[in-house]
């Protein structure tokens, strides 16, 4: 499934990386600690956290991650979409919670079939 | 003039106020402990408070320990930031800003108690907030905060799983104005270096909870005297100031 379907789907704001979005998304993965997206996260999967700083771009980056999806209405900060920016890296808001997105990912994508 | 000469500091000591601390920990027995361990800097660390760094000053003035009135500071990225000072204004200016911005009330059940005391140890009153939590402030608004209080900000125990700069944000961000990144007594000062290859001084401290904790752990700093003035130049090596490793 693309980023961009998904969007639609999950109802999500893009932030950045708007040209971006035909990316195929194979999976999702939910963390807040970034050392343990790192260490487990796979490519090409959705990041889904609650997290902010603008490290979070560089952890996306570093495992060639399809994108992140900042959940319960936060805002990035100034340095975070600047970065994504200049990355071109889907930054999408999404005002539920991680769970909600979570779950409603993995029917989206088809997992648990 | 004085002569630099060595220093043995502990600066990361939680008291009785920490809802994890033991009520072991008052002023008196912190005190008496570091005494015994020889050390002559201790900077008192409660999480998100500093109403018992009063108390501390006072009971220290009749031992040979120098206080650092400080706070381990929650950040909304649940880091653990210390902030360090030469004087108890500076710490609760800084306090009053932390608890503008930490949401929430302490549950004694599930978190501990958070007691204020006297420099007797006698009981004034349970700190009602949420010392535990996170305030909604970020890693870098506090290190600004800290700074605006002419304060040292210093990341906590880097090498932890929880609550450490390195396990909430993945690596250590390199515009980050830091003054020292604190290593835990689980890990050597050589394996740090090997292992984060920071470009921040590394001091190690005990971060004790219990008194026996207390000196479990310490930075050796070389310096003129017992101030934040002195340990800020040796953080930085300069004037011949410098840590021991």
């Amino acid at each position: 499934m693309t980023l961009q379907e998904i969007i639609k789907g999950l109802n999500l704001e893009v932030i950045t990386g708007g040209d971006n979005l035909n990316l195929e998304v194979k999976d999702g993965y939910t963390s807040d600690l970034l050392s343990d997206v790192m260490a487990n996260a796979q490519p090409a999967c959705l990041w889904i956290t609650l997290q902010t700083h603008v490290n979070i771009v560089a952890v996306a980056k570093l495992k060639d991650l399809a994108g992140i999806i900042i959940v319960n209405g936060r805002q990035p900060d100034k340095e975070t979409r600047q970065k994504a920016q200049e990355e071109n890296l889907p930054l999408l808001l999404s005002k539920e919670t991680a769970f909600q997105v979570s779950g409603r990912l993995y029917q989206l994508l088809g997992k648990g079939k | 003039m004085k002569v630099l000469r060595t220093f043995k500091a502990d600066l990361h000591i939680h008291t009785c106020l920490s809802p994890c601390g033991e009520l072991s920990m008052s002023p008196r027995n912190i005190i008496l402990r570091a005494v015994e361990e020889k050390i002559d800097i201790l900077g008192i660390c409660d999480h998100n408070s500093a109403e018992n760094v009063p108390a501390l000053l006072a009971i220290a003035k009749t031992y040979p320990v120098t206080i650092f009135p400080g706070m381990e500071i929650t950040s909304q990225e649940e880091i653990h930031i210390l902030g360090l000072f030469d004087n108890l204004e500076a710490v609760l200016q800084l306090q009053e800003e932390v608890y503008h911005h930490l949401p929430g009330e302490n549950d004694e059940e599930a978190f501990g108690l958070q007691v204020v005391v006297n420099e007797q140890g006698e009981v004034l009153r349970f700190n009602p907030r949420l010392l535990i939590g996170a305030c909604n402030l970020s890693l870098n608004q506090i290190v600004d905060l800290i700074h605006s209080f002419k304060g040292l900000a210093i990341a906590s125990h880097i090498d932890r799983e929880s609550f450490s700069l390195i396990s909430q944000l993945g690596f250590i961000p390199s515009d980050i104005i830091l003054d020292a990144l604190e290593i835990s007594p689980s890990i050597s000062y050589y394996q740090a270096l090997n292992r984060f290859a920071p470009h921040l001084p590394l001091v190690s401290f005990s971060d004790a909870h219990r008194p026996e904790e207390i000196g479990q752990s310490f930075t050796r700093f070389l310096i003129q005297e017992a101030s934040l003035t002195e340990i800020r130049l040796a953080l930085r090596n300069q004037q011949g100031r410098r840590i021991i490793h």
